[in-house]
């Protein structure tokens, strides 16, 4: 094994802020107070500017300006509200005007003038979730949950049940106007184990996560940092 | 006190010290441990392999940095595999703080292909605010939701947007996706509305909320957190990132599991030791 350590600045930057943080599960200390308030100033900031150039710039500033000059992403069409689907040209000054609502929230008078465009998105949202989740979770899990008991392979059979039985029971469990008790109790309690079962493969699927994310930060420092092969 | 009472008085940072071992040690000396693909695994490598060679694949990488262990290896894979496809890939990012990384990756990738040009073989459209709005106007047209692309360019003026006007013109999704918005929104907003084949990779953590959509079809194939990406990589004959970190995550599961276990061994003890 050989140890070619990494010549870029940047990459001893990152590994000092890994170890300081990474120094917290030895106990709480200056080295990860620094590197944690370094992280959300960074953030905070990286965020702030990225939105402006990624967000505002592309989609309100430069369309506008585009639209005062008499043209915008059609070059065939001319004129400030010569707009269509994709170049809304004069109109984006309604988005704009909405964006700064939000604003007024900061001013105690005219706050409540903030609901407005708030009402707009809720509105906005509420319907895409509605019929998205409709389409996409309620109608497609139902049809999918309708499976044949018994076919020509005894495997898909036994899924099958196992499925069903779990599906039920699973939906029984959360059935309150009656006390669990007697056969009631017994298809509930079925239903629970169900239940613990996906809970355990969350779990396990959750370790998995965040090992993952371990061993991303240890590959960084054996690989980029310390060059060990 | 009980021997086992002592242990279950144990000071936790022993265990972060133990958890670091070993997932230090097998990346400094590979164990070699085999990985066997899972069916969604296998699933999504078909689904790719079943795309006409030389069609136009949509694309979103919908993570930020956070996720990188468990997203870029699949990201890297899938484009090799596309690419060798001769497939043209449209990518879009719908998280803020992943445009930059998905384009200084998919160049990574794009470097070992000499042949592939961008604007011709690959796009970066970056990032549009919206979330599912935005998934939903790429339906009405991809020029229209993204007049730009990532760096700059008209995407009018791009070879590869002439071939890719709307859903219509893909014949299928892959979704990489390490939360909101990101798979389910797509589920929900393209592949119910819009009937577009989708795969996707997914990170661990959120794989339980994806496996009803396997089971009902909508989701032809998954690959699931580092494990997903691995298995993708031995499908492909590749050696990559998620393949090399799964010895660690192995042995670090393993200790997992010994915890869990010795620590009901250990409550047992104290709940009997309460009793008497």
């Amino acid at each position: 094994m050989s140890f070619h350590p990494s010549p870029d600045l940047s990459v001893w930057i990152a590994a000092f802020i890994t170890l300081c943080i990474f120094s917290f599960l030895y106990k709480d200390n200056p080295f990860y107070k620094f590197a944690e308030h370094l992280f959300v100033g960074v953030s905070a900031g990286y965020y702030t500017i990225l939105n402006f150039w990624t967000v505002l710039v592309p989609n309100l500033g430069e369309p506008l300006v585009a639209s005062f000059k008499g043209h915008g992403v059609s070059a065939a069409k001319h004129g400030m509200w010569a707009a269509s689907l994709g170049d809304y040209r004069g109109y984006l000054l309604i988005p704009a005007l909405l964006g700064l609502l939000l604003f007024t929230r900061l001013v105690g008078r005219i706050g409540w003038l903030s609901r407005w465009p708030l009402a707009l998105v809720i509105g906005a949202y509420a319907g895409l979730k509605t019929t998205g989740f409709a389409q996409g979770d309620l109608v497609a899990q139902i049809e999918a949950s309708l499976q044949p008991l018994w076919t020509a392979n005894p495997v898909t059979t036994i899924n099958a049940i196992i499925f069903t039985v779990g599906l039920l029971t699973s939906l029984l469990f959360f059935f309150y106007s009656r006390e669990p008790k007697g056969a009631f109790g017994v298809v509930s309690r079925i239903g629970m184990a169900f239940l613990m079962v996906s809970f355990g493969a969350g779990y396990g699927y959750t370790v998995m996560s965040r090992v993952s994310l371990l061993i991303g930060r240890f590959q960084f420092l054996v690989v980029d940092w310390l060059g060990l092969r | 006190m009980t021997p086992l009472q002592n242990l279950g008085r144990i000071d936790r940072r022993w265990l972060f010290l133990g958890m670091g071992i070993l997932v230090l040690i097998p990346l400094l000396f590979p164990l070699h441990l085999p990985i066997t693909p899972t069916a969604t695994s296998i699933a999504f490598h078909r689904a790719i392999a079943n795309v006409p060679d030389g069609s136009t694949v949509l694309m979103s990488c919908d993570y930020d940095p956070g996720t990188i262990p468990e997203m870029v290896p699949m990201t890297r894979t899938a484009l090799r595999q596309l690419w060798e496809k001769h497939c043209k890939v449209v990518i879009t990012v719908l998280w803020p703080g992943g445009p930059g990384l998905v384009d200084r990756v998919v160049a990574e990738v794009a470097a070992e292909y000499p042949d592939k040009k961008y604007g011709v073989d690959w796009v970066n459209l970056g990032y549009k605010p919206g979330n599912e709005a935005v998934m939903v106007l790429m339906g009405q047209g991809i020029l229209t939701a993204f007049p730009y692309d990532y760096r700059g360019n008209a995407t009018r003026s791009l070879p590869i947007m002439q071939r890719a006007r709307d859903y219509a013109d893909f014949p299928l999704l892959v979704s990489i996706s390490a939360g909101y918005p990101g798979t389910k929104e797509w589920v929900q907003q393209v592949q119910a509305r819009f009937h577009l084949p989708m795969v996707a990779g997914v990170t661990a953590v959120s794989v339980p909320e994806f496996y009803p959509y396997v089971q009902s079809g909508q989701l032809i194939g998954m690959l699931s957190g580092m494990a997903g990406a691995a298995e993708y990589e031995v499908l492909r004959k590749e050696s990559g990132e998620a393949s090399r970190g799964m010895d660690a995550q192995s042995l670090a599961h393993v200790f997992v599991a010994l915890c869990i276990v010795l620590g009901n061994v250990v409550q047992r003890d104290v709940r009997r030791g309460d009793g008497s």
